[in-house]
């Protein structure tokens, strides 16, 4: 077997109902298996920017690619190079805070990792953290002992470095 | 600019698209459309199930070269279709689907999409991995630019079957309708033009190599690039194999045709396949029952591979030139640079060895009734003539024993393996080439799931021929279960009813049951003098196997010449 990794693919495509159907569809029936996907609008209007983690060995990603290719409302799909790109993603995280021991530990690890509180009750303390997933892993970690009652992530996004860009072209 | 329907506008666009036939049936969402279609000028022939208006369309789109179109209604009407939409999937075939669907909204009853209502499926989301392209028009003045989208996208390309869902309230609003001709669709544009520096390398490795040969695939038929396949061909004397949806791009009497590679491919061509040391591989995805297994497939050969979809580079095999690109315009400029460069006119020891092992093998034939008349067949039928066949034992012997020798007149089901594609078939074939005698040859299997469409033929007079080469039984699963289940039958004997002669008559065709080959030629030389519908039962042997073949799970080098 070939060696699988991690990779991240960048599409373009037209912002209209069906199209996360379609795209999600394709992998589903070529047995391709999304890790996370996070999709939002484009920079340009009338079209949606999805960002797609997939594993798999070289081959498998090449075929990914072309296949998503061919689908008519995909218009530019792109392979990002892990060493050249920024990825993040945004967490937020509820935690059993039932003291004030519990609550002054869990804003301490909160301002190490640049999370936010956002949400306070007797019972418990609501965490935005943004960052690489490694980062989030490593606090959901740090906050298991406490008891985290909910967690919901976004899915990783992610851009090319530098001043290139996959921008359709008329 | 004055408004109209719909439906109105739906005819007009189709009339643009030099639509003149669509095969369908009707039913409540597409009661408007029917109310402008007839009096349109555009012919609807009624099917008896939408499965057989579906590959109704596929057999005109194969025979024609253009697209064809089925029309079917909202929810099971729709639903009937799929199997023809993923058989012409997967045979790459431009089938155009039309459907009704269930109102968009409604102001007073529940008849509206997203409420279950009558007759309503999700037929967008049915559809959706076996198309290249499908839309629901959600107002009537989306229609003219849906119908221009959807026939430019089946057809240009890889072509593919298209579908358009089309609510009933958008067949009767009355819009603007905007018919330009400028379709932009930006996540499309297929290309067409091969790299210079990859016909380079193909000219190159074509130029040295000892032992070339072709692999021809249905790319080449696609392209209608059978012309210049046949001029390379000659230029370097390069054996020709085609796979099986190959069949009928190279003409099978020439002396450098080498018949199908594959699961029933031909002796010669399973083994000179692996003799070769440069194999120009073209519109083929070296599917699985034509490479058997793939270590073992043209394990010398450096391979160059032409495809016009990207993604058929690499997806099943590694090849070692790939050239993206259209066939025709690709072989074409492969030849321009070989005439500027060959010095060598003839190849002489490969040139010796492919008619050595083409006399020693050519085309082994058993002593079995199938491939004898399948023989004879090809002797009273004219050379334009198209075949259709059924899916089985049936479609392997004509593939074997049918020599064909013009582009688009062998039409079967190759890739999704549809059995009841044949007769259907053949009568869209007809109808696309009224002139031409269409011959379907058919499993008894295969012809009960479909047979209703007798009733289309005769009383829409599209006459064809069908020939049911008779076992009482599921033949080519029963072949496997002798050959790898110790000859246990499990639910393969379907008895001999019906009647297939008395079936003809019940539908106002012709019947005839024949014994000898010499009966079977009278009645086939009738068939074709009368132009009546005819059905030619021929009981053949239960027993009879397909040879060759290689099984399943081997390579090429293991073909089996019989048992």
């Amino acid at each position: 077997m070939a060696q699988e990794h991690n990779h991240i693919i960048s599409t373009i495509v037209e912002n209209k109902p069906g199209v996360l159907y379609t795209v999600s569809n394709l992998f589903r029936r070529r047995g391709f298996n999304i890790d996370n996907i996070s999709v939002g609008p484009a920079e340009e209007s009338g079209l949606a920017r999805m960002t797609i983690m997939v594993r798999g060995d070289d081959r498998t990603i090449e075929q990914v690619v072309k296949q998503l290719n061919k689908l008519i409302d995909v218009i530019k799909v792109t392979r990002l190079d892990p060493e050249h790109i920024v990825t993040r993603e945004l967490a937020l995280i509820k935690v059993n805070a039932p003291n004030t021991k519990a609550r002054s530990d869990i804003t301490n690890y909160a301002d190490i990792f640049r999370a936010r509180v956002v949400d306070v009750s007797s019972e418990s303390l609501m965490m935005e953290i943004t960052g690489t997933s490694e980062k989030i892993d490593a606090f959901i970690g740090l906050m298991k002992p406490f008891g985290v009652k909910e967690a919901a992530r976004t899915g990783i996004t992610a851009l090319s470095r530098g001043a290139k860009s996959i921008k359709v072209d008329e | 600019m004055a408004k109209m329907s719909g439906a109105k506008a739906l005819t007009e666009a189709l009339k643009r698209e030099k639509v003149e036939t669509i095969f369908g049936i009707i039913g409540g969402a597409l009661l408007p459309i029917h109310d402008v279609l007839c009096d349109s000028g555009i012919r609807h022939i009624l099917a008896r199930h939408e499965q057989g208006a579906a590959h109704a369309a596929d057999g005109y789109a194969r025979a024609s070269g253009r697209a064809g179109v089925c029309m079917a209604t909202s929810g099971p009407g729709a639903t009937n279709l799929v199997t023809g939409l993923a058989n012409a999937y997967l045979d790459s075939s431009p089938v155009i689907a039309l459907t009704g669907q269930v109102n968009t909204y409604s102001t007073n009853t529940s008849y509206m999409i997203g409420r279950d209502a009558f007759q309503e499926a999700d037929i967008i989301g049915i559809t959706t991995p076996i198309t290249k392209y499908n839309c629901q028009v959600k107002t009537a003045a989306e229609i003219p630019k849906a119908v221009k989208t959807t026939f430019y996208i089946a057809t240009t390309g890889r072509p593919g079957p298209a579908l358009i869902d089309i609510p009933k309230n958008t067949q009767t609003a009355k819009a603007e309708m905007d018919f330009s001709n400028n379709v932009q669709i930006r996540g499309y544009k297929p290309n067409t033009e091969p790299h210079p520096l990859q016909i380079k390398k193909a000219v190159k490795l074509l130029l040295t190599a000892e032992r070339p040969m072709i692999l021809a695939g249905g790319g080449v038929t696609l392209s209608n690039a059978s012309p210049e396949l046949l001029q390379l061909a000659e230029l370097l004397m390069m054996p020709v194999a085609t796979t099986f949806m190959g069949k009928s791009c190279f003409p099978e009497n020439h002396p450098l045709s080498m018949g199908n590679i594959g699961m029933h491919g031909t002796q010669l061509a399973n083994k000179i396949i692996l003799e070769a040391d440069v194999l120009l591989a073209v519109g083929t995805r070296f599917q699985d029952r034509s490479t058997g297994t793939l270590d073992t497939f043209c394990p010398d050969a450096t391979i160059i591979h032409i495809d016009i979809d990207a993604a058929e580079i690499g997806k099943n095999l590694d090849v070692d030139v790939p050239i993206v690109a259209d066939a025709k315009v690709t072989l074409k400029l492969i030849h321009q640079q070989l005439v500027k460069k060959l010095k060598k006119q003839e190849n002489t020891p490969w040139v010796n060895r492919v008619k050595e092992l083409k006399s020693e093998m050519d085309f082994g034939e058993g002593d079995l009734t199938s491939p004898k008349l399948l023989k004879e067949l090809r002797k009273i039928l004219p050379e334009n003539a198209i075949v259709a066949t059924e899916v089985g034992q049936n479609q392997m012997w004509a593939a074997l024993h049918f020599q064909t020798y013009k582009p688009r007149t062998f039409i079967s089901s190759g890739g999704l393996g549809t059995m009841g594609f044949g007769f259907p078939a053949s009568i869209g074939a007809k109808v696309a080439c009224p002139s031409c005698p269409v011959v379907d040859i058919a499993g008894d299997g295969s012809f009960r799931m479909t047979e209703q469409e007798l009733g289309t033929s005769v009383t829409e007079d599209i006459p064809v021929i069908v020939v049911v080469l008779n076992n009482s039984m599921l033949g080519m699963v029963a072949q496997w279960q002798r050959l790898f289940y110790k000859g246990r039958y499990a639910a393969v004997k379907l008895g001999s009813v019906p009647d297939f002669v008395k079936l003809a008559q019940a539908y106002g065709a012709e019947g005839v049951r024949v014994g000898s080959l010499k009966e079977f030629s009278a009645a086939m030389k009738k068939a074709l003098k009368t132009e009546v519908t005819t059905v030619i039962d021929v009981p053949i042997s239960p027993e009879a196997d397909v040879f060759p073949m290689v099984p399943p799970g081997k390579g090429l080098k293991d073909t089996i010449a019989g048992m």
